[in-house]
């Protein structure tokens, strides 16, 4: 027989005003199991407090119900209490006879009547409740960082400089990410290589850094404080350990009309290269796809002018394994083409703009690149088809963004302000130039951004049209922009030398895929979703793994700035004990009953359900079931109701727990 | 939103199986706004809708229950991302079931309240114990009382047994 506490709480007057208390308390000692019941006006002060673990001492309680206020609100309180009268907190419940009672209902008997039901019901439950331990679980104190853009760079730097190791995973041969890309960036106009390098160099100096630049996620096992990784180091034909940095390589490179992705295209680089001068690291690596070497074995003039032997060209992939506690996912993002887009894609490329075979329309990253001063025209503003300084610019935005019928429903976030900054920086190189920008809507709303795009209009005379481009085309060395003014309500027609489209931000091709990796979720675009929109922000469901920058959403570069050093400050705390405890609410296989069905692994949102296999002395394989692994188990009990053999439970939500509770009705 | 007390012929036992991160906390809400609503409602918390199993359903109705609401996240806010998608799933084939066996639908509620519903929860509470007072005691299951005897209990001696037979 249970030897059950019960204590009922009047709560000033919050619960007896409606509730009579003392009749509720009575009711409870009658019922069978309950060795003590009692009301107190106040449950949760000291003195309450200290009446419940004197009751436990006396009346050698196994079980207490705190018939009071909602358990959200004082659950731990009362476990506490049990706990430090030496009874299992996990055996203590509340009766929410407050919330869900006396606070909704005026007709005394009946509040009574129900305030009893509660009790009954809770009595139930803790007779068949368990002792739970929480589970502790080791910490790694080293993080993963995989993108090494701004996101990647500043939560690396943030970490480790907090004294932690931190392993930066890159996939390009440099870090930098976009924002090395750009020329000026909003609201300052402030060059972005100025603001960025300086950081790239720390992270490439940290003690506390180790950085695989041409390198992608393999593999990832574990959970939480646990995790084991697999980094795939690309062969990159030049030993990083040896190489100076001297340059001498590229210079004497044979070939040199390799288009370079990072200048967009619109320049050249040799087959050994770095992609941009402040590169970090500033070590080569060869492109075996164009390198003579590699095509036809007729060449090999990099690895005779290498002073210090450098250039290795039987160098081969390698995988490195590291065990890390947390990991900071910081993918970034990539813009939309307007190109035609494979069968099956979602997303809609735009034929009305002749499907990106038109030179002399160009994206907003290729502005960047012809505005940059380090970039391929030396920060002149000219047109790609002929090389002339274009005196009529149309911006296009929201192309691919908001446009449902493109597949696309979500708006970008930078493009309304990036636009209002290529105006400007437009008109500061090209002072008889005219820029015009179709838009939907101006939206503004971060700090200064206002002010700034209204300087685009009233300092730098732009032209902005509030209509959408319906066609562009080439007619003779013009582009003709067809679009409507709404405003005005009447059809354009601007001959531009230039048009710029101020293309969607995508998720990275592939974010799938590394998801599925990391065992993390993502919308219907591939963006990585956060736990909570409003509350947990940066944190993934997947305990122990954290989210920075533009891989999540849209974000400029002071959000993705702030995100990363939140998702950083996440893993610090994580970082700062030893060990995790966790509340014990994960389910446990019965593998006796187990038919391995394997349905809850199905089910499982959290991916905790693993494949054991039950071998023999001679370790002849018998059968496999189903293992939980507690430290990813969520503990939604999904799992439970799903499993059609009942073998599966959730620790705290048994079905004897629930059925106890009907069975009071 | 005041229920004057009004003399029924028949108070219906209504119970709400409720996630603990929405609906419950919504309940929880509708109670420090101090809303009023009719009192024949118990709670039965669950982390996630996932977890709610149909047999608790049934087990209700023959317990007594004259109505259930199962009520959860709206879909998409799942704290677990996706308990409640199974949930959804799992009740559509359950509903069919009920439907064909014959009970009233009437009596079965499914509903999405987040946290920050209080309001729809009184709503939903309000109509569904309205609904089932005017359909009357639910007598169908009661009578199976005697034969039934599970408790949820997944060790029993004969379960292992059948269990233990399978090759
Ligand atoms: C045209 C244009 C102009 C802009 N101008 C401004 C401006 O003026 N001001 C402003 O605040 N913002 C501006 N932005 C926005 C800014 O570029 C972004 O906010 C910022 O770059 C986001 O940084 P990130 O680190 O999240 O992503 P990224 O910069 O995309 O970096 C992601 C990094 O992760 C790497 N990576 C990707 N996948 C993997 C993988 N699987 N494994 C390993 N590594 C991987 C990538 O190679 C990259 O280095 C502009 C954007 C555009 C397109
Ligand atoms: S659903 Fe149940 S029987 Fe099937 S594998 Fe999982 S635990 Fe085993
Ligand atoms: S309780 Fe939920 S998270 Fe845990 S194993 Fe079952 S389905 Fe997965």
């Amino acid at each position: 027989m249970s030897r059950i506490g019960v204590f009922v709480c009047h709560c000033g007057e919050n619960i007896s005003r409606t509730v009579d208390v003392e009749k509720v308390a009575a009711e409870a000692a009658r019922i069978p199991g309950v060795a003590y019941a009692t009301d107190y006006k106040y449950m949760c002060s000291d003195p309450g407090q200290g009446l419940l673990k004197k009751a436990v001492a006396e009346h050698k309680l196994d079980g207490i119900v705190v018939a009071a206020c909602s358990p959200r609100m004082h659950e731990k309180t009362f476990r506490n209490a049990a706990k430090s009268a030496g009874l299992n907190p996990f055996l203590c419940e509340m009766a929410n006879i407050r919330e869900h009672c006396s606070w909704v209902h005026e007709d005394r008997e009946e509040a009574t009547e129900k305030a009893s039901a509660i009790v009954e019901m809770m009595v139930a439950r803790v007779k068949k409740d368990r002792k739970l331990v929480p589970i502790t679980v080791p910490v790694t104190k080293r993080a993963l960082v995989i993108g090494g853009g701004i996101a990647g760079i500043q939560a690396a730097l943030d970490i480790a400089d907090a004294g932690h190791r931190v392993v930066l995973v890159e996939r390009e041969p440099s870090i930098g990410g976009h924002m090395a890309q750009l020329s000026e960036t909003f609201p300052t106009l402030d060059c972005s290589q100025c603001i960025m390098t300086p950081k790239m160099v720390d992270v490439a100096n940290h003690p506390n850094i180790t950085l695989h630049t041409y390198s992608e996620i393999e593999a990832v096992e574990g959970y939480i404080g646990n995790f084991q990784i697999t980094v795939r180091k690309k062969a990159r034909s030049v030993i990083e350990e040896k190489c100076t940095g001297c340059g001498v390589c590229s210079a004497k490179c044979p070939q040199k009309k390799i288009p370079n992705t990072f200048d967009k295209n619109l320049g050249f680089r040799p087959a050994i290269y770095v992609p941009f001068p402040q590169a970090v690291p500033n070590t080569p690596v060869i492109d075996r796809e164009h390198c003579t070497r590699f095509i036809n074995g007729k060449c090999g003039v990099c690895q005779k002018v290498c002073g210090p032997g450098a250039i290795d060209y039987e160098q081969e992939d390698r995988l490195i394994v590291e065990p890390v506690g947390a990991i900071v996912v910081a993918t970034g993002f990539e813009l939309y083409s307007i190109s035609e887009k494979p069968k099956g894609s979602p997303i809609k490329g735009y034929g009305e703009f002749g499907h990106g075979t038109i030179p002399d329309v160009i994206d907003g990253l290729t502005f960047e690149r012809l505005a940059s001063a380090s970039g391929p025209t030396g920060g002149k503003i000219i047109r790609p088809s002929d090389g002339k300084e274009p005196k009529q610019v149309v911006f296009v935005q929201c192309v691919g963004s908001r446009a449902r019928e493109k597949g696309i429903s979500y708006c970008s976030k930078i493009c309304c302000m990036y636009t209002a900054k290529h105006t400007m920086l437009y008109k500061h190189k090209v002072h008889d130039g005219q820029a015009y920008v179709f838009f939907m809507d101006a939206r503004t709303p971060g700090k200064s951004y206002d002010e700034f795009w209204r300087r685009a209009i009233e300092e730098e005379e732009a032209v902005y049209i509030r209509g959408m481009v319906s066609r562009l085309y080439q007619k003779g060395d013009k582009v003709v922009v067809m679009g409507s003014d709404v405003h005005v309500g009447v059809q354009v027609e601007i001959e531009a030398d230039l048009v710029v489209l101020a293309t969607a931000v995508q998720p990275r091709a592939g974010a799938d895929t590394l998801a599925q990796k990391l065992g993390i979720s993502y919308d219907s675009y591939h963006f990585y979703s956060e736990a909570h929109a409003k509350l947990k922000p940066v944190e993934c469901a997947t305990a122990g793994i954290y989210l920075a920058g533009a891989c999540q959403g849209p974000k400029d570069i002071p959000d993705t700035v702030s995100q990363a050093s939140a998702a950083a400050a996440k893993v610090m705390t994580l970082f700062a004990r030893d060990e995790l405890e966790r509340e014990p609410i994960v389910a446990k296989v019965n593998e006796r009953n187990c038919v391995a069905c394997l349905y809850c692994k199905k089910v499982c949102p959290y991916g905790a359900v693993e494949e054991k296999e039950i071998r023999d002395r001679q370790g002849n394989l018998i059968r496999v079931v189903a293992y939980v692994n507690p430290g990813v188990c969520g503990g939604c009990g999904t799992c439970q109701a799903s499993c059609p053999s009942k073998s599966v439970e959730l620790d705290g939500y048994t079905d004897e727990q629930i059925m106890a509770m009907i069975e009071t009705l | 939103m005041h229920a004057h007390k009004e003399n029924h012929d028949f108070e219906p036992k209504i119970i709400a199986f409720v996630c603990t991160w929405c609906t419950y906390a919504g309940a929880d809400l509708a109670g420090t706004s101090r809303m009023q609503y009719p009192a024949n409602t118990r709670v039965v918390k669950f982390p996630c809708t996932g977890r709610i199993d149909p047999v608790f359903i049934l087990r209700a109705f023959q317990k007594g229950a004259d109505g259930v609401l199962v009520s959860g996240c709206h879909p998409g806010d799942c704290h677990y991302m996706a308990g409640n998608f199974h949930a959804r799933r799992r009740f559509a084939a359950f509903r069919a079931l009920l439907d064909f066996i014959g009970v009233d639908l009437q009596r079965l509620q499914f509903s999405w309240v987040s946290a920050a519903e209080g309001g729809k929860w009184v709503e939903v509470a309000t109509e569904l114990t309205e609904r089932v007072r005017a359909l009357g005691p639910m007598r169908e299951f009661k009578e199976l009382e005697a034969e039934e005897q599970w408790s949820g209990v997944i060790d029993t001696p004969e379960l292992q047994e059948a269990y233990n037979n399978i090759p």
